[in-house]
This record gives C-alpha cells, structure tokens and sequence, in this order.
C-alpha cells in the first residue's frame, strides 16, 4: 500500500484516501483482508461446493432431500461444541476436554430425567443441571489456566482423561442410561411441520433484514456515510433465499429439524457476543495481544474464564444432542472422533489457531464439511479409515492455509 | 537495590521534555513510578501544585496521565477503532457495542491530530505502517482528555519518513498544551522536538538542558559522564512532577 511513504507535512495533510467507500471498495477490503490474513470464508465454501458436486455424481442417495435432512441431524451436536472451540481459540488457547464433557453433560441429563429413580426429573431441568455442572466444570479448568497459569493444553488434557474415566466407573456398572424423556429426545428427532417451518424461514429471514437496517440507520444517523449498499442487498437476498431453500428442501422430506434451528439460534446469539459486545471485543483483544488488553484495562483472567466456561455450556447444548440422537447414553459417549470433529471443525471454518481471528459461523461451515465428508463417503460405501484420511487431509489444508494468512500478516504489518 | 534517588524530574504544560540516560540510567523505572505501575519509597509527586498519590495504572488514569508504551499498545488483530476504545468501549445497557458513536469520535481524534495517512479506519491495525500504529497509538491515549502524555521510544524501529510523522505529531501534542515525556536514545529527534532536557545517570539527574542553550556533545558528555549535581545557569526545580 502507497501509505507506508505517505507524510503528513504538520497541518497540511494529505487528502484523505478518498474515503473508505469507493466503489471498488469491496475488492479493496477483501485485499485488504487476505493481506491482514483474514481468509474468511471463501476457500471453505467453494471446497464444500466441490465435495458437495463430487458425492452428488459418485453416491448414490447422497443429493436427496432425506439426506439434507440426516446431515443437519447429524452435524447439530458437534458444531454445538465447535462453537465453543472458537471462542476458546479466539483467545489462544486449547480445550481438549470438551469431548468427554459433552458425555459428562450426557451422563447428568439422562441420570436426572431416569424414570423410577429418586430423582425423576422433567426434561428442561434435567437438561439444565447437565448444563450448570459442565458449565461449572468449564469455569474451573478456565481458572486453572487464567489464575495459576498451567497450560489450557495440560489441563485439558488432564479433563480429558478424567472425566472419561468419571463416565467409564458410572457405565461400566450400569450399562445403557435409556433417555425416555421426549423434551430432551425432541432435541435430534423432532421436525417442524410444513407450516411452522415457512413460518419460522420467515421470522429469521425478516428478523436478519431487521437487525441489518436498523443498524444502517443508526449508523446513518451520525453522519457516517453508507457503505458498500451493494454488499448488505446481496447479504439480505441471500439470507432469505438460504432461509426458504433450506425449509423447502427439508419440508420435501421429514421437515425442518428443530436441531438445525437450535444451531442457528445459537450462531446468532454467540455472533451477537462476539461481534457486538464489549464482552467478544476482549475476547479478540486477548488473542490478539494480551499484554496490550492488560494495560488497556481489560481483567485477562476473567476473560479466559469465562470463555472455558462458554466452552463447558456448548459441551453441555451439544451433548445433550448427541444423546438425544440415540435416545441413549452408552460406554461410547463423548468419545470416538467427536473431540476432533469439534476442534477441526473450527479450523477448517477459517478460525486459527494462533488466537485473534476467526468467527463463530466458521463452527457451522467446518462442521458442515466434515458432516458432508462423513456421509458422503458412508453413502457411497467407502470404508472409515477414508473418512478418516479425507478428514485429515481437508484439516492439514485449513491450517496450513492459515499458517500461510498469519505469514502473510506479519509481512504486511510495518 | 535503589534503582533511583536524589532526582528531580519536572515537566510543564505545553513542552516536550525529553527524558534521556544510557541503558539502566532509570528511565523506565522513572516514568512507571509516574504511571503507577511501580511503588516509590519516598518522594514526591506534584501535580498541578499540588501533591498528589499515584499507587496504580488508574490513579494515573484519572489523573490524565497517560504512557504511550513501545508496541504493547495495540492488538493486531483489531481494527483501528477497536484499538482507540480498547477497554473502554462504548455500549448500552445490554452492553451492545456503539459502532457509529466510537468511529465519529475516532475520526474526530484523529483529525485533531492531523493524523490523515490512515486511509480506513476499519482497516485492521496489522496493515498499517510502524508510523501509523505509533499515531495510533498517542490518538489512543490522548482522546481521554489526557494532559500528561509519556511516550516511551516512539521512534525506536522506525523508518526516516515514519520518525518523521511520529515527530510532528509529538510537537502538535504538545502546541495543543498537553505535557509530554518523551524518551528516546536518538538526540537528532529530541534535539528537534524537546523543550527541554533531563539527562539522568546511574539513577540519578545530572542536569536539566533547555535545548535553545545546549549541544548535543554537551548532553552527550552529560549522559556518558554527568556529575550527579545541578549544573550551574539552571534554576533548581521543585521536586518531581509539576504538570
């Protein structure tokens, strides 16, 4: 950029690049994002395009809305637990103990709702106990990290190991928890009917051109000219179309899942914390430079705490839709690829794991890829140890492209 | 150990004094027992004429004390708004940020400075030239009525050209009739922008030079060298900080 040479002679001044919004100002702020190393979401969503065009010509059953639907059900419970990994990376750290978590919040719901048992609690309580204790347990491994200062990465892993083995001693005894309770089975199995789901397209597409306008409005208010008009049509347009598509492909089939919409009440509120509070603004600052959110005030400590605690509660939404999918709670619970999923989720999504940068939606468009791999190839009959291969690679890509964005970050600064 | 005694250290509003001493000398220590980021067993702080107690970064915050640190100020990853309001952003009472609000008063700050080579200020602070973080960082620190300013090696790293705009914006700092420190080990800079001088050695002061009556060879000798007694022609000042 030219302005590394521009002086301001005192008083004078240059003129004013010409403000910031000429019309070649997308293409300007898209360089200058690639240049800052803010890749966003392109590179993912053209590579989900792909994987989506090569299943639809090679599997059978894949391009079905039957299997639209199985996909949104099946990436629900992981991308709960990816939005958590984005805030826990965001500030630089790592949370590997969120797999076992979910099971631990798993273990707690289906235990508090069992039928017969001292404790028969209704669905929405059970589901929020489960809830509080992992939330709880969240905060406490965020207060090791922020307050004694060990490692996220070693107390994690040391949740990691602890609370598999809390689940193995309470399984390995009683078997198969069955969860009977319907609230908590709706979580996975329930579908809106046609009707409820136009009706529910509807609100979040009027409530996303609302939340849009008005902010144009205010902002116009102060004076500030209006930017890029072209990019916020576009985003309105393509909200609705998305909104009433995805309705209308799942209507063809069993419905709207009601999983899929708690995915997207919890992208827009945990994008509401992170973008428009001061609250998700430390959480950047901290990533992006501790040292200089110390001085500008901010509490570190209380910041990394509450982000493993947010961290606990998604473990806690996402686990109790994994249980509720299998109406159950087993030896298997938390365990398997789920820690992985969750974390590469993230990182194929666009969020680095060098802390500073990324968003919450990059959860659900990571999570989406590693759900299409998933199903692809188990509808097209290739065996586990592919996806397995297909995962990693796709995951070795992401983060090798945001190691390249960082490089490029540092170049470009001074 | 003692890091600092017998100094005096005074600055006025509306001057730049420029605060320079070889590695260990006791700048540092100097300006963060001002900031309150180190305690002092003894002496005093006067401020506005009168004595005043500084035990933490916010009694010197509330004071209108403000340290402009060496790139620790300002987090890459954010854009130049997000880094003037860090910590202290403006919001609701459902503590939802105001955007509008904080780039007027950005805009406003930093064309009060005559800070005009920063083409966005949306543009993410990584993208800006080491001159422009620096601006960026005194527009930070300035735009909370700020009346003592204190700039620790804001050239340090800097190209010709960026020192250049780092220097103009010192003097406006100071044409506006703010007090700043400035502390750096180039005396060409300080020669160009200081009022006056404080040379301190082995944590003590060896002398207060108005640049106008000095040389550089002569604060050379002082740094290298300097007798830690007042130098004669310079009216003895009262203790410490007088702002």
């Amino acid at each position: 950029m030219s302005s590394d040479v521009d002086v301001a002679a005192p008083g004078i001044g240059l003129p004013e690049g010409g403000e910031p919004d000429e019309p070649e100002g997308l293409g300007r702020r898209a360089l200058v994002n690639l240049r800052s190393g803010n890749l966003g979401v392109l590179p993912v969503a053209i590579g989900e395009l792909g994987i989506i065009a090569f299943f639809a010509f090679t599997a059978t059953n894949f391009f079905s809305s039957a299997n639209f639907v199985n996909v949104i059900v099946q990436m629900a419970g992981v991308t709960m637990l990816a939005y958590g990994v984005v805030f826990v990376l965001l500030i630089g750290e790592i949370d590997l103990s969120i797999g076992y978590l979910s099971g631990i919040a798993a273990l707690a719901v289906a235990e508090f709702q069992l039928a017969g048992s001292s404790h028969d609690y209704a669905g929405w309580a059970a589901i929020a106990l489960g809830i509080l204790i992992v939330a709880g347990i969240g905060a406490a491994q965020g207060a090791i990290v922020a307050l004694v200062g060990v490692p996220s990465f070693v107390v994690t892993l040391a949740g990691l190991l602890i609370w598999q083995g809390v689940i193995l001693h309470v399984l390995e005894i009683r078997g198969v928890i069955v969860i009977e309770d319907n609230l908590i089975n709706d979580t996975a199995n329930y579908f809106f009917s046609d009707r409820d789901g136009w009706i529910i397209a509807a609100i979040i597409g009027g409530a996303y051109a609302i939340i849009e306008l008005s902010g144009a409005i205010a902002q116009r208010r102060t004076g500030i000219p209006l930017r890029r008009t072209a990019l916020m049509v576009a985003k309105l347009a393509g909200a609705a179309v998305a909104s009433f598509g995805i309705v209308a492909i799942c209507n063809k089939d069993r419905g709207l899942p009601l999983a899929g919409l708690l995915m997207v009440v919890f992208l827009v509120a945990l994008t509401f914390l992170a973008k428009r509070t001061s609250f998700g603004r430390h959480v950047y600052a901290v990533g992006g430079n501790a040292e200089a959110a110390r001085r500008a005030g901010i509490n570190v400590a209380r910041i990394r705490i509450l982000v493993f605690t947010i961290s606990g509660i998604m473990c806690g939404v996402g686990g109790v839709i994994l249980a509720a999918r299998i109406n159950s709670v087993d030896l298997n619970v938390g365990g398997g690829t789920l820690l992985l999923d969750a974390i590469s989720a993230a990182v194929i999504g666009g969020t680095s794991l060098f802390g500073g940068r990324g968003e919450v939606r990059s959860a659900l468009i990571g999570s989406l890829v590693i759900a299409t791999i998933g199903n692809g190839l188990n509808t097209g009959g290739y065996k586990t140890g592919t996806i397995y291969i297909v995962t990693g690679v796709i995951l070795l890509l992401a983060v090798t492209l945001d190691t390249i964005a960082r490089r490029l970050q540092a170049r470009s600064g001074r | 150990m003692q890091a600092l005694s017998d100094v005096d250290f005074e600055v006025r509003n509306g001057e730049v004094m420029a605060l320079v001493g070889d590695n260990g000398a006791g700048k540092s220590t100097l300006i963060k027992c001002i900031a309150g980021i180190h305690g002092y067993d003894s002496g005093e702080i006067v401020y506005d004429g009168k004595p005043v107690h500084i035990h933490g970064p916010k009694d010197a915050a509330k004071l209108g004390i403000e340290v402009v640190y060496q790139d620790l100020a300002l987090c890459d990853n954010l854009d130049v708004v997000q880094n003037m309001f860090l910590g202290r952003e403006l919001h609701d009472w459902l503590y939802r940020l105001k955007e509008p609000a904080m780039e007027q008063r950005t805009v406003e700050t930093l064309s009060s400075l005559a800070v005009t080579t920063i083409r966005s200020i949306r543009q993410p602070v990584a993208s800006l030239s080491g001159g422009q973080r620096q601006s960026v960082a005194v527009a930070k620190s300035v735009q909370w009525n700020s009346r003592l300013v204190i700039l620790d090696e804001p050239t340090a790293a800097l190209g010709v050209a960026q020192t250049r705009q780092v220097l103009d914006l010192v003097k406006r700092l100071a044409s506006q009739g703010l007090a700043v420190v400035l502390i750096s080990h180039n005396l060409n800079d300080i020669f160009e922008v200081a009022t006056r001088i404080t040379v301190l050695r082995l944590g003590r002061d060896v002398g207060v030079y108005e640049r106008a009556r000095t040389t550089e060879d002569e604060v050379v000798h002082a740094i290298t060298a300097g007798i830690p007694t007042k130098v004669a022609g310079i009216a003895e000042t009262d203790p410490t900080v007088v702002s």
